[in-house]
C-alpha cells in the first residue's frame, strides 16, 4: 500500500483567485470528487515538492469566513480541523492583496485553528497599481504565518509558493492562544474547548479551541442549522454558554469577530501603505456606465440577449449532429445484430439513454462558459446588482436572473446554473421553480397543437391567433415561475437567510484555462451524476412503451396500444377525461416523459403515422379526425389550449429530475417539484377544460 | 441634540460614515459583520442600482452591495 500524501488545503474569499492559482500551482491534473453527504465539489491535485515528496493539495469552496449554518458550509471547517476528514498539515490561504483589510479576517479565523498557514498575496500587481504597498516580512513576523506574493493569472509566485507550502507542511501545529479576546469571551470558550477535549471530538488544544468558537458563532439557539457531527452536550452546553452571555447583555458574534476584525485593522495599519492620489480606477469607470440608470440597463439586455440567442441557437448545429450520429449508430446495430429483445434494449435503451446524455452536452458547455466569463469577469455581480429589486419581490435572489433566463432554453443546464447562488435555501428556490420557465423542448408540442386546432391563417385581431396563444403560454410559464416562488418562499421554504450581501469585485480579464477547467468539471458532473439517472430513467421507459410484446407480425402502432404505457393510457383515461385528453394523449404525455418533445413522436405511433414532427401534415389530420367513442371531436381548440397549459405546467422531463436530485443532493425536492408541478399543470388544465366547456368555447 | 443615531440607508452617494452598531436578524448580522461591518468601521456610500435597490458600499477597500432593508439595520455616525 501506497503511504497517504499528506493534506494542504487551499482556502480564500470568492474572487481571490483561488482557482487560478490552484491551477497554477498543479497543472491540469486535478481531480474532482464529492465530499461526503454534501453536493460540493471536492478538488485535489498532487504537488510534488523539490525533494521529491508528494503533497495532497485540496481547494476549498471559497469563503469569506469560516461560520456555517449548513451542511456545506460545514465543509471548511471540518477539513481544517480533520474532523472526518485528513487533517491538513498547512493551510494557503489565498488573498486579494488589494482588500487585506476584509481578506485577512479569514487569514485570522485559519491562524486561530495553530495550522501552519502561508498567506499568498495574489494580484499583488493589481495592488501596486492602485497604490498599495504590503510589507510582506513584517506581515509574516506579525502572523508567524510564510506569506508569499503572487499573480496567479501569469503564473508569478507559483515556485516561491510550493516551497512555502513544503516548509510549512514541515512545521507542527501549535497551541498557543492566538487571539486578543474580551475576559468573559475567554471563558466562554475555555468552558466549551474543555469539553470538546472531555468528548474526545478532538485531541489538539488549539483545534479544540477554534472549534469551540466556531460552534458558538455557528449554532443556531432555535435548532435551525443542520450541522452534523456535533454530541448532543456540547450543542446543549453551546447554547446555554450563549444564553448566559444574552442574559448579561452581551452579544458573543459581536465579540468573536470584532475581536477578530480588531486583529486585523492592527495588521493592516502595520503592514500596508497607501500612496495617495491614485487615479480613478478602471472598474470605477466601466461601473459608471455597466450600473447606470438607462447605458446599464441597455448593456444589460444586450448581454442577456446574447446568453439566450448562444442556448438557443449557437448549439443547434451540435444537438442536430450529436442526434443523427446516435440515429447513425442505433441504425449501424440494428443492421448488424440478428433482431430480437436484445437488439432492442441495445438500440432503442441503452444507446438512446446515451443519446438523450450526451443531447445535453452543447448546452450545458455553452452556458458553462458564459457564466465562468461573466463570472470571472466581474459582470454577474453587477448583473445581480441591476436586476436584485425585481427578483426580490418574489423572494428570488438577484443571482437567480441566469438560471431563470436559461430555463427559457432548457431546464437541465439552468438548475446546474443555480451554483453560482451562495445560500442554499435561495438556491433550493431557484431550482424547483426554474421548470416551469418554458423550455425549447416544449417548442414542437405548441407548434402541433396551434397547427392542429387552429385554421390554417386564423386571426385574433391583428395577430395571427397561433402567435398569441404562443406569447400566452410563454407568459404562463413566467407568471407561474414567478408565482410559485412567491408562494415557495412563504411557505415550504421560509426563514430568513434571503439576503443580499454581494461583493462588486474589479473587472478582470477571466483566463481561459480557468474558464475550460470549469466547463469541463459541470459537464463531467452532469454526464456521471445526472448522466446515469437518465440513462435508467431512459431504459425503464422503453420497457414500458415495448412490452409486453405483441405477436409477431401486429404495427408499432398496435405493440404501444398494448404495451405498459399503452394500458396505462387507459388506465388514467378517467383521470385526465376531465382535461379534455383521452387515452391516447395520455400515452403520449407518458412517452414525454423522456423530453417533451417526445410526446409528438409517441403520438405519431399511436395513431399509426409513420416518422412524423411537429410540422407534419398526416399526423394533425389524424389529430383533427380523432374523435371520442361517442363521435364528439377529441381534438377542439378547447382540448388544444388545456394540452398546452399542461405542458407548460406539468414536469414531464426526467433529466430535469435527475439534474435536480444531483444538485440538491437528495430525491426529497425533485419528488416534491414533481408532485406540485403535476399538481399545478394538472388543476389549471382542469379550470380551463371545465370552465371553457361551461362557457360553450369546446363545441365544434 | 442627535438622540436617534442615522442609518446607513440615509447616507447620500459619495457620503462617508462610521459603522457603529448593526441590528436584526441574527444570521444577517453576522453575515454583515463577517464581511467587515464591524463597528468602528469606515463606510462610504458609493452607487445606487438603476432600480434604486441594493445600493454600493465601499468598504474596506472593496465594494459591497446590499439591500436598503439591510442597510436600516445598520446605525451610522
Amino acid at each position: 500500500m501506497t503511504p497517504v500524501a499528506p493534506v494542504v488545503l487551499v482556502a480564500g474569499n470568492p474572487n481571490s483567485g483561488k482557482s487560478t492559482l490552484f491551477n497554477a500551482l498543479t497543472g491540469s491534473r486535478a481531480r474532482v470528487a464529492n465530499y461526503p453527504g454534501v453536493t460540493v465539489d471536492r478538488i485535489s491535485a498532487p504537488l510534488t515538492t523539490k525533494d521529491g515528496r508528494i503533497i495532497e493539495l485540496v481547494d476549498l469552496p471559497g469563503t469569506y469566513s469560516l461560520s456555517a449554518r449548513s451542511r456545506e458550509e460545514q465543509i471548511a471547517v471540518d477539513a481544517l480541523l480533520g474532523r472526518g476528514l485528513p487533517a491538513p498539515r498547512a493551510v494557503v490561504v489565498v488573498v486579494d492583496a488589494a482588500a487585506l483589510g476584509r481578506a485577512l479576517f479569514l487569514v485570522i479565523e485559519v491562524l486561530a485553528t495553530g495550522v501552519p498557514v502561508v498567506m499568498a498575496l495574489n494580484m499583488s500587481d493589481e495592488a501596486a497599481r492602485d497604490g498599495i504597498a504590503i510589507d510582506t516580512a513584517r506581515l509574516a513576523a506579525m502572523t508567524g504565518a510564510e506569506v508569499v506574493r503572487t499573480v496567479a493569472t501569469r503564473g508569478e509566485g507559483t515556485a516561491a509558493l510550493a516551497a512555502a507550502i513544503a516548509h510549512a507542511a514541515a512545521r507542527p501545529a501549535s497551541d498557543a492562544p492566538f487571539l486578543d479576546r474580551p475576559d468573559a469571551l475567554n471563558l466562554d470558550i475555555a468552558e466549551l474547548e474543555a469539553a470538546i477535549l472531555e468528548e474526545r471530538v478532538l485531541d489538539r488544544p488549539g483545534a479544540a479551541r477554534a472549534w469551540a468558537t466556531w460552534l458558538l458563532l455557528s449554532l443556531d439557539d432555535q435548532g435551525g442549522d443542520d450541522l452534523v457531527g456535533i454530541p448532543p452536550r456540547l450543542r446543549t452546553l453551546t447554547l446555554a454558554i450563549r444564553d448566559r452571555a444574552a442574559a448579561a447583555g452581551r452579544n458573543v458574534d459581536l465579540e468573536i469577530i470584532s475581536s477578530s476584525y480588531r486583529r486585523v485593522d492592527t495588521l493592516v495599519d502595520a503592514v500596508v501603505r497607501r500612496s495617495p492620489g491614485t487615479s480613478r480606477s478602471l472598474t470605477d469607470r466601466l461601473d459608471s456606465v455597466l450600473t447606470h440608470r438607462f447605458a446599464g440597463g441597455v448593456v444589460f439586455a444586450v448581454v442577456m440577449m446574447l446568453v439566450f440567442q448562444a442556448l438557443f441557437s449557437w448549439s443547434e448545429p451540435a444537438i442536430a449532429s450529436i442526434e443523427s450520429r446516435v440515429a447513425g449508430v442505433q441504425a449501424l446495430v440494428t443492421a448488424a445484430m440478428p433482431p430480437g429483445p436484445l437488439t432492442d434494449l441495445l438500440v432503442d435503451g441503452v444507446i438512446a439513454g446515451v443519446g438523450n446524455v450526451v443531447v445535453f452536452v452543447p448546452q450545458i458547455g455553452l452556458l458553462f462558459l458564459f457564466i465562468g466569463l461573466l463570472e470571472d469577469s466581474g459582470y454577474l455581480a453587477r448583473v445581480a446588482f441591476v436586476i436584485d429589486r425585481l427578483m426580490r419581490s418574489v423572494g428570488l435572489h438577484g443571482r437567480a436572473f441566469v438560471p431563470m433566463l436559461s430555463g427559457f432554453s432548457c431546464a437541465v443546464p439552468a438548475v446546474m446554473a443555480t451554483r453560482t447562488i451562495e445560500s442554499r435555501t435561495d438556491r433550493l428556490l431557484t431550482m424547483l421553480v426554474l421548470p416551469l420557465m418554458s423550455c425549447s423542448a416544449r417548442l414542437p408540442v405548441y407548434v402541433l397543437v396551434t397547427a392542429t386546432v387552429l385554421a390554417p391563417g386564423a386571426r385574433a385581431g391583428v395577430f395571427s391567433a397561433g402567435a398569441v396563444l404562443l406569447f400566452a403560454m410563454y407568459m404562463l410559464s413566467v407568471a407561474a415561475a414567478l408565482a410559485a416562488a412567491a408562494v415557495l418562499r412563504r411557505t415550504v421554504l421560509k426563514g430568513p437567510g434571503a439576503t443580499l450581501v454581494l461583493e462588486l469585485p474589479p473587472y478582470r480579464l477571466p483566463s481561459v484555462r480557468v474558464l475550460i477547467f470549469n466547463v469541463w468539471q459541470r459537464v463531467r458532473s452532469f454526464l456521471v451524476d445526472a448522466g446515469t439517472v437518465i440513462m435508467a430513467l431512459t431504459i425503464v421507459l422503453w420497457a414500458l412503451l415495448s412490452y409486453p410484446k405483441a405477436p409477431a407480425g401486429t404495427g408499432p402502432g398496435d405493440e404501444l396500444r398494448q404495451s405498459f404505457a399503452g394500458r396505462l393510457g387507459h388506465a388514467i383515461e378517467p383521470a385526465i377525461a376531465p382535461l379534455g385528453f383521452d387515452w391516447r394523449i395520455g400515452v403520449g404525455i407518458i412517452g414525454a416523459f423522456t423530453a417533451r418533445e417526445v410526446f409528438v413522436s409517441t403520438l405519431a405511433i399511436v395513431f399509426d403515422i409513420e416518422s412524423a414532427d411537429a410540422v407534419n401534415e398526416p399526423l394533425r389530420d389524424a389529430l383533427r379526425a380523432a374523435t371520442w367513442p361517442d363521435g364528439r371531436r377529441l381534438m377542439t381548440p378547447l382540448t388544444g389550449v388545456s394540452l398546452m397549459v399542461f405542458f407548460v405546467l406539468a414536469c414531464q422531463c426526467m433529466s430535469t429530475i435527475a439534474v435536480v436530485r444531483r444538485e440538491s443532493g437528495t430525491w426529497r425536492w425533485p419528488i416534491f417539484m414533481f408532485a406540485y408541478m403535476t399538481a399545478l399543470a394538472y388543476g389549471a388544465s382542469l379550470f380551463v377544460y371545465q370552465v371553457g366547456s361551461r362557457l360553450g368555447l369546446g363545441i365544434g | 441634540m442627535t438622540a436617534r443615531p442615522a442609518s446607513l440607508a440615509a447616507l447620500p452617494i459619495g457620503g462617508s460614515a462610521v459603522v457603529c452598531r448593526v441590528r436584526g436578524d441574527r444570521a444577517v448580522v453576522r453575515r454583515l459583520l463577517e464581511v467587515g461591518l464591524v463597528p468602528g468601521t469606515k463606510v462610504t456610500m458609493r452607487r445606487i442600482a438603476p432600480l434604486g435597490d441594493p445600493i454600493e458600499l465601499r468598504v474596506r477597500n472593496f465594494a459591497l452591495s446590499i439591500r436598503r432593508s439591510e442597510a436600516l439595520g445598520i446605525d451610522i455616525e
